[in-house]
């Protein structure tokens, strides 16, 4: 027992510390000594991801620590997720396809969104920049999306998370919208029926789980 | 006589040709993409080795390109008067750009710009006697989207003489945009030879052109209308975070534009400018306040002066998100830093929240703090030198000067004469003048400069011309009513 415990608080530290290596190695480890994938990513890896994300909070952390700890979460997940099986779909707090709309080249914020939500548990599928809604409304079809996001910058592209919004509905997708971007405010969110908009990536995390229906699990 | 002119610099020269050097290295090794096909053609036909979807270009390429680029980009205004002359160490000022909101004196909280808004800009950087030209720094909300970056130009154009800073938001804007420059020129000829506009174009950090602003520079180029090459790296999220990389990086990204320019039309007019960022660790925000923003665009600036090109920032700005003390720390701090690099156009004043909101209020105080750095930038002067000691000789005698032939006829060169916004008043006189702070004075101020209405309205027939040209613009693109202007 006292070794499983070391070795799990070395992977919850290898990712706080955004040891990617470190977070590979142990992940392996874990799985040779016969701890399951779910156990390793309960014990180690979640608690791991939601104190990098206290610790920005308050104030301890900046981004390159939060990011780089999503990046050893990920380096993790990555030697977990083969053996993962059935028990993926349990674990995926949901799909999320992500873009910039179409017109827009800025991908710095949606790609940091991005980032966020696939190391706190979310599946991401990230369709870049300049993405047309009719691309992302057939990537979500074709993965039966919980959720589509959707970043713009631009006054000149904000109208199309507008038409992004309409054609989910009229689709008849069962996917949330959530927006966002600098020029995103929550009034326009409200105006153009988006289910949600964050103004930055850690909030953006929390919006995505209320709107799939998950709390932040204890 | 001209005296040293105060100079700050961030390297020695030696260094700066290093990282010109590491620069050029980057982009024959590295290499950068390009997405717009003009551009490619243009770099396929010079011969440009191209590997995978990036062209690297060999050292001798680009000082040829840096050969034809002109030392010297004058803008005239409307009537054809000069306004800028940007090249050497003259500074200018215009607004900072693009903002997509406007913070409202009444509810000092920002909101959705108009129309209306837009001319009041006008009209505020027209009386700004310290601005030399205006810029579209606000996009409104009252046009559709699609049509505001055009809007913005005929706008700025019938509301203010000065010559315009602008850029285009679709590739399908620049040549109704030009269209109506040449307007107001009357031909294209008079245009290139007096210049009404500059138009932002913008590599994507890191080392990509995109199809949008790319077109624009092969636009500007071919059309020889002033590009500006604003490259924007953001340390630590698109660029290393240590300093003398982003200036290698940044001088590498417009080194790229200043190759399919000059291509595009050897000798046209060109500004090397930027808006780098040092990235916030906390926020994610690009903070144009930063101190560390600061010293990469004064360090860029350094390289584009060893490199003999007219140089521009977007510096003098705030992160503030009200006319506060970090407003106004910041703000000041940029403008004289700018000043004393002799950075030719530098776009700030106005600008608030990471160049989100503009301010009319901060553009009259701002309009100060350009003052003071314009006398700061001009030195101590010399041209009493010769005089000294008989001036103080007879000082002794006197008593005092105030009266004397000597102050009468220096002193306002001599002492930039501040407007009311800048209190200098004994403590009595200012509690009788109602106690205002620079806030309540500049709300005064721009109310003052709005009552007088349109300070520079265009002769009927240009006024006409340009109305029929936006019209026709509104009506290709399914627009059918438009805000008055
Ligand atoms: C960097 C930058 C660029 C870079 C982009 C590089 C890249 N790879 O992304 C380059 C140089 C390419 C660029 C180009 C242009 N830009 Co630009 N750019 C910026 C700048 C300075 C910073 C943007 C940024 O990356 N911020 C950092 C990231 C982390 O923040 P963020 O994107 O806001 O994202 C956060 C939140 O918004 C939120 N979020 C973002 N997306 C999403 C999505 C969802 C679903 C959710 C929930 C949350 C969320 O979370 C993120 C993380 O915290 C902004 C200024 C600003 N204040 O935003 C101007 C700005 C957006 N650009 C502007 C302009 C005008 C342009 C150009 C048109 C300029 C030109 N004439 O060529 C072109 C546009 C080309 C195009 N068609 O897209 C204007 C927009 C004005 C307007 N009225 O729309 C701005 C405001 C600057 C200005 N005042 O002029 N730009």
């Amino acid at each position: 027992m006292a070794d499983s415990d070391e070795l799990f608080s070395g992977l919850y530290q290898a990712v706080l510390s955004g040891d990617e290596d470190g977070a590979a190695r142990l992940a392996t480890r874990a799985l040779d000594s016969g701890h399951s994938a779910l156990e390793t990513i309960e014990r180690a890896l979640i608690p791991g991801i939601r104190e990098a994300g206290d610790l920005w909070e308050e104030g301890e952390y900046f981004l390159p620590e939060l990011v780089t700890a999503a990046q050893a979460m990920k380096a993790a997940m990555a030697v977990l997720q083969p053996v993962l099986g059935a028990e993926a779909k349990s674990l995926s707090l949901g799909r999320v396809v992500i873009a910039t709309v179409e017109g827009d080249i800025h991908d710095i914020g949606k790609s940091l969104v991005a980032t966020m939500l696939s190391a706190n548990g979310f599946e991401v599928i990230d369709e870049g920049a300049g993405v047309p809604v009719s691309r992302l409304i057939e990537r979500a079809r074709e993965v039966d999306a919980d959720l589509v996001c959707a970043s713009a910058l631009l006054t000149t592209t904000m109208p199309r998370q507008r038409e992004l919004v309409n054609a989910v509905r009229s689709a008849g997708l069962r996917a949330k919208v959530m927006v966002g971007g600098a020029p995103v405010t929550r009034g326009w969110a409200e105006q153009i029926g988006a289910d949600g908009h964050a103004d930055n990536a850690l909030s953006a995390v929390n919006v995505a789980r209320t709107l799939v229906g998950h709390r932040a699990a204890g | 006589m001209e005296g040293l002119r105060p100079k700050l610099e961030m390297f020695t020269g030696e260094e700066a040709d290093r990282v010109i050097d590491h620069a050029l290295g980057v982009l024959s090794k590295v290499g950068f993409l390009v997405e717009n096909g003009d551009a490619k053609a243009l770099l396929r036909e010079a011969g440009i080795e191209e590997k995978g979807a990036r062209f690297h270009p060999p050292e001798a390429a680009v000082r040829q390109a840096l050969g034809t680029v002109p030392a010297r980009v004058c803008l005239f205004d409307r009537d054809g008067a000069l306004a800028a002359d940007l090249g050497g160490d003259r500074v200018h000022f215009d607004p900072g750009s693009a903002a997509i909101h406007i913070l409202d004196p009444g509810t000092k909280r920002r909101r959705p710009p108009v129309t209306r808004d837009l001319c009041h800009l006008a009209w505020v950087t027209q009386a700004c006697k310290n601005i030399a030209a205006q810029s579209t720094a606000l996009v409104p909300s009252d046009v559709p989207e699609s049509f505001g970056d055009r809007f913005r130009l005929h706008v700025a154009l019938l509301n203010s003489k000065k010559p315009i800073v602008t850029g285009t938001f679709g590739t399908d804007a620049f040549d109704v945009m030009k269209r109506m420059l040449v307007a107001v020129r009357g031909s294209e000829k008079a245009l290139t030879e007096r210049p009404l506009a500059v138009f932002d174009c913008c590599p994507t950090a890191p080392l990509t052109w995109s199809e949008l602003t790319c077109q624009a520079l092969v636009d500007c180029a071919r059309s020889a209308i002033p590009a500006e090459l604003v490259s924007m790296p953001m340390g630590g999220a698109t660029a290393p975070v240590t300093l003398r990389e982003m200036v290698v990086q940044h001088c590498a990204e417009s080194l790229s534009g200043v190759l399919i320019h000059q291509l595009a039309c050897p000798g046209a007019p060109l500004i090397w400018g930027g808006s780098p960022a040092a990235f916030d660790m906390r926020h994610g925000t690009t903070p144009m306040g930063a101190i560390e923003t600061m010293m990469v665009d004064l360090g860029n600036a350094q390289v584009g002066k060893r490199l003999g090109l007219p140089t521009h920032a977007y510096m003098g700005m705030s992160d503030a998100k009200v006319l506060d003390w970090q407003n106004g720390m910041e703000s000041g701090i940029g403008a004289i830093l700018a000043a004393l690099s002799g950075i030719n156009m530098i776009s700030g004043p106005g600008m608030l929240d990471f160049e989100t909101t503009q301010s009319l209020e901060k553009l009259v105080l701002d309009d100060q703090v350009c003052g003071m750095a314009l006398r700061l930038s001009r030195g101590i002067s010399l041209d009493s030198a010769g005089e000294a000691v008989e001036l103080i000789r007879e000082l002794t005698v006197l008593g005092n000067f105030l009266g004397h032939r000597h102050t009468r006829a220096s002193f306002r060169r001599e002492q930039f004469l501040p407007s009311r916004l800048v209190d200098r008043a004994t403590h009595d006189d200012w509690e009788a003048s109602g106690g205002a702070d620079a806030r309540d004075r500049a709300e005064g101020e721009v109310r003052g400069i709005l009552a007088r209405g349109n300070p520079a309205p265009p002769a009927d027939d240009l006024g006409r011309d340009l109305d029929e040209l936006i019209r026709a613009e509104a009506r290709r693109l399914g627009i059918e009513a438009l805000p008055e202007v």
